[in-house]
Order: C-alpha cells, then structure tokens, then sequence
C-alpha cells in the first residue's frame, strides 16, 4: 500500500499541474472576443461566491453560528477591512455563537 | 514597487491565506492518515498539489480502494475549475514577462493565490506572486502532515471555527469590488443564491459537488457575460 500510495500521489500532482498550466502555455496571446473576455472576467466572483454559500453555513456544528460568520464577514469587508481581519473574524464569529447557542 | 518590496507585499497578503489554509490542511491530514498515508506522504501530497477540493477528492477514492485512471479522472474534475482560473490569468501576464513564470506561477494556481493576484490592478507581477506562494505552500503541506500525526485531538469547537477561515477569506475578495461595481453585486448575489439551490435542492443530488461548482461557474459567468458584456475597452480590474 504504501508504495501504491506514492503512485496516487503523483498521479494526482501530474493532473493537477497540468489543468493549471496548459490555458498559461497554449493562450499566449491577448484574447479578442468580447464574449470570453467578458466570461473571464465574471469567473473569479462567481466561482468564490459559489464556494462560499450554502458551505459557510454547512461548515460549522450549528448553520447559525455560519450563517453569522458569512453576514458579520459581508459586512467587515464592505466596510473595508482587510482580507486578514475578515479571516480571523469570521472564526471568532463562530466561536462565539457557539458557545451561546450550543 | 521594486521586486523585494512586491515579494515582501505577497508575502503579507499570503499570510491571512496561510492561516485559513492550515486549518482545512489539518482537516485534510485527518482525513489522509485514515486513507492510510503517512505524515511524508501527506507532507508531499499537498506540496505538489496544493488543492483542497482535489486532494479531499482523491484521498477518499483511494480510500475505497480505487484504481490509478479513476483518480485521475476525479482529478480533472475536481479541479476543472482551475482550467476556467488559468484561461483568465493567462490573459493578465503582460508580453513582456518571461515565459517560465507562467510554468511556476502556474504551478501553485489556487483559489486564492488566483484571486489575489487577478484582482490586483495590471499585469501579474511575478515576485508577488512568489512571494504569496512561498508563505502559502509550506503551511499547507505542514498543515496536512500535522492532521496525520495529531489526528483527532483537536476538540470539534476549534474545528467548527476554524473551518470558516477560508470562506471570510473569499467574502473579502469578492466584497469590495461588489460593493463599487452593481453588476459584479448582482452576480454574487445571483451566485450565493443559485448555488444554495442547486446545493440543498434534492433533485440535485447525483452530481458531486465538484461538478456542481462547475457547472454553476460556467453558466452564470456566461450569463454575465452575454447579459452585461464589459466594455470593449475594459481593462478587467
């Protein structure tokens, strides 16, 4: 097994590398159509918010407590505060709905 | 900026990453020594792949006993969603930036070493993005063999707080140009709500969720596209 293990893992690294490197090797040239590059521009936002919810709220003990980590990090990061702020805030949400609620 | 003050300013960005990645890595470790890895394994697993979603993928199809192409099938789709990052980064390197960047930067392609790196104004700058991924990639892959060797002493409170880290991460990406930009706020919105049915809805659920997020990417970001084109002009911040 343990060697079989290794075989997985380089597997998984050779697939891996090459979905994230193949568009940066074959796309050299700046793209034209206005379609794909409005397409482009959508995807980082869309994908993101669509990681985000429902799995904030799925990923803590009680769908509260992440619910309030997702309304408390909206508001922080609209109000400006920095990525590190939001991240540590909305952990702390957690605990701290927790420890009432649970 | 000069390349030591962009590497330093990478490095400060990838630290609030690096804390939401230990804990998911941690978790991952979990998961990984009860697929029978050991600590190195897990160590170098993550070193090379540096992909939550993939790795999670993985980790449990080898569990079950799978063979080597389905788990590099499971791989392309989990982490299809790269493909989709990489097409839109490809556009943000200037002509000017030598070629093996794009094979090392690519490398260490992840949700959030994309995000910061294409949502800052102007080309990608190489020693920023080196210096995100060096602060980002030792922590994950240490994260992942300490959910190896600690495995399940952490108490589940910690995990539960935790686990949330990386979503404030994202909502921090993802907010501040919402809140400037009334398009972009109505494709999040459309997204968070798009998402949760397709994610709690019942009839929904023979497609993994991997595939799920795929498939949402897509069809609202082409939504987006065709409904609200960017000007022709449009830089793309």
């Amino acid at each position: 097994m343990n060697n079989k293990i290794w075989i997985y893992i380089l597997i998984m690294a050779a697939v891996t590398y090459l979905i994230r490197v193949t568009p940066l090797v074959l796309i050299r040239r700046e793209i034209k159509n206005r379609t794909v590059k409005s397409f482009l521009y959508y995807v980082p936002y869309v994908t993101l918010a669509v990681m985000t919810v429902p799995a904030i709220i799925d990923a803590t003990r009680h769908p509260i407590a992440g619910a309030a980590a997702l309304v408390v990090g909206v508001v922080l990061a609209a109000l400006g505060q920095n990525m590190f702020k939001v991240a540590v805030a909305c952990p702390l949400v957690v605990l701290i709905v927790e420890a009432i609620i649970l | 900026m000069n390349k030591k003050k962009l590497f330093l300013s990478g490095m400060r960005d990838g630290i609030p990453i690096t804390l939401g990645y230990f804990a998911v890595s941690f978790a991952l470790g979990i998961t990984a020594g009860k697929a029978g890895f050991s600590a190195i394994q897990a160590f170098v697993a993550s070193l090379l792949n540096n992909a939550s979603a993939g790795e999670y993928a993985a980790i449990a199809l080898i569990a079950s006993g799978a063979g080597f192409a389905e788990v590099a099938l499971m791989e392309l789709i989990a982490n299809a969603r790269y493909f989709l990052m990489a097409c839109t980064m490809s556009q943000k390197f200037s002509p000017d930036t030598p070629f093996y960047h794009r094979l090392l930067i690519g490398f260490d392609l992840t949700d959030e070493i994309f995000a910061i790196n294409v949502t800052r104004k102007g080309y990608i700058e190489p020693a920023y993005a080196y210096g995100a991924i060096v602060t980002v990639l030792p922590g994950w892959s240490v994260g992942t063999a300490l959910g190896v060797i600690v495995g399940d002493v952490i108490p589940p409170f910690a995990v539960s707080a935790l686990g949330v880290a990386i979503f404030g991460m994202f909502i921090a990406i993802i907010v501040p140009p919402a809140v400037k930009n009334r398009v972009i706020a109505v494709t999040v919105l459309a997204s968070f709500a798009l998402s949760t049915a397709v994610n709690k809805l019942s009839f929904f659920d023979f497609i993994p969720s991997g595939t799920k997020t795929i498939i949402l990417t897509v069809v609202i970001s082409l939504a987006a596209a065709i409904i609200r084109p960017i000007p022709d002009d449009g830089d793309c911040e």
